[in-house]
């Protein structure tokens, strides 16, 4: 019996891990892939009507944004999430997703408690540590160039 | 063959965030803030946006480049307003994604209900 449970054991380690890892490294790559082709067809397609790559980048985030709280409404997102893994969570609608799921959960728990404080549930680290490291940084490059290194 | 540099860029993005995140068993919101803040840190050492203009929407839809934004508000408002850009630039580079997320966000749980978790 021992020998077979060590058999056993060694048999799931060395099957579960490769077995569910390259598929889903695969899934994120055409997930993420396909989410960030849909915003270069946006950009190109703004560009194209003579606006600036800056302002037609913006106005890409937008509609990304919009479509997936509209996709995450209609719990289709999720699914999306469920499939691809990291190729839903890294584009900009994994963040739009992360600020909309919990705002909808949590509304019955009224304007403020709810949707007002859970809504940051995601958006507010990020925010947070997005702000404070580009400041960090900011204040380096200013100190640097104050000195006149660079 | 820019559609088809940014579904390769984007998609080997998010292939190494999915390899990280099934060795670590890191939560999204960690991996979310991780992103950003990695991608901040690239923009200031000048990787990130000579790598941005090649890849477009490859580079700029991960939010990676919602971290190489921040710092190019930084560095915008402090040319402009040296130290007080400093304090400036981030949220003013930043507004349109979080303005958009928020207030669509906030629309989206107003018309939305609650899915039951299957």
């Amino acid at each position: 019996m021992e020998v077979n449970k060590k058999a056993y054991e060694a048999y799931v380690k060395e099957v579960t891990p490769v077995n569910k890892k390259l598929p889903n490294i695969i899934k994120a790559f055409l997930v993420g892939g396909i989410i960030c082709t849909i915003g270069q067809i946006c950009t190109t397609l703004i560009m194209n009507q003579g606006v600036e790559k800056d302002t037609a980048s913006a106005w890409t985030t937008l509609i990304l944004i919009a479509a997936s709280v509209i996709l995450t409404g209609l719990n289709i997102y999720p699914k999306i999430t469920k499939f691809g893994g990291a190729g839903a969570l890294v584009p900009i609608t994994g963040f739009a997703n992360s600020v909309v799921a919990p705002a909808v959960e949590f509304k019955a728990e009224g304007q403020v408690f709810g949707i007002g404080c859970k809504i940051f549930t995601i958006a507010g680290p990020v925010i947070l540590y997005g702000i404070l490291s580009s400041w960090i940084l900011g204040v380096i490059a200013y100190v640097l160039k104050a000195f006149g290194i660079v | 063959m820019e559609f088809v540099k940014a579904f390769l860029v984007g998609g080997a993005i998010c292939a190494v965030v999915q390899v990280v995140m099934d060795n670590t068993k890191l939560m999204p919101g960690r991996i979310m803030v991780l992103l950003v803040v990695i991608g901040s840190i690239l923009g200031a050492l000048g990787i990130y946006q000579p790598f941005s203009d090649w890849a477009g929407a490859g580079a700029t839809v991960p939010l990676l480049g919602f971290g190489n934004s921040l710092w190019k508000g930084v560095l915008k408002s402090m040319g402009e307003d040296g130290f007080l850009g400093v304090f400036k630039g981030g949220f003013t580079a930043s507004a349109v994604g979080i303005s958009g997320a928020l207030i669509f966000g906030y629309l989206g749980s107003i018309i939305f209900k609650p899915k039951m978790k299957s």
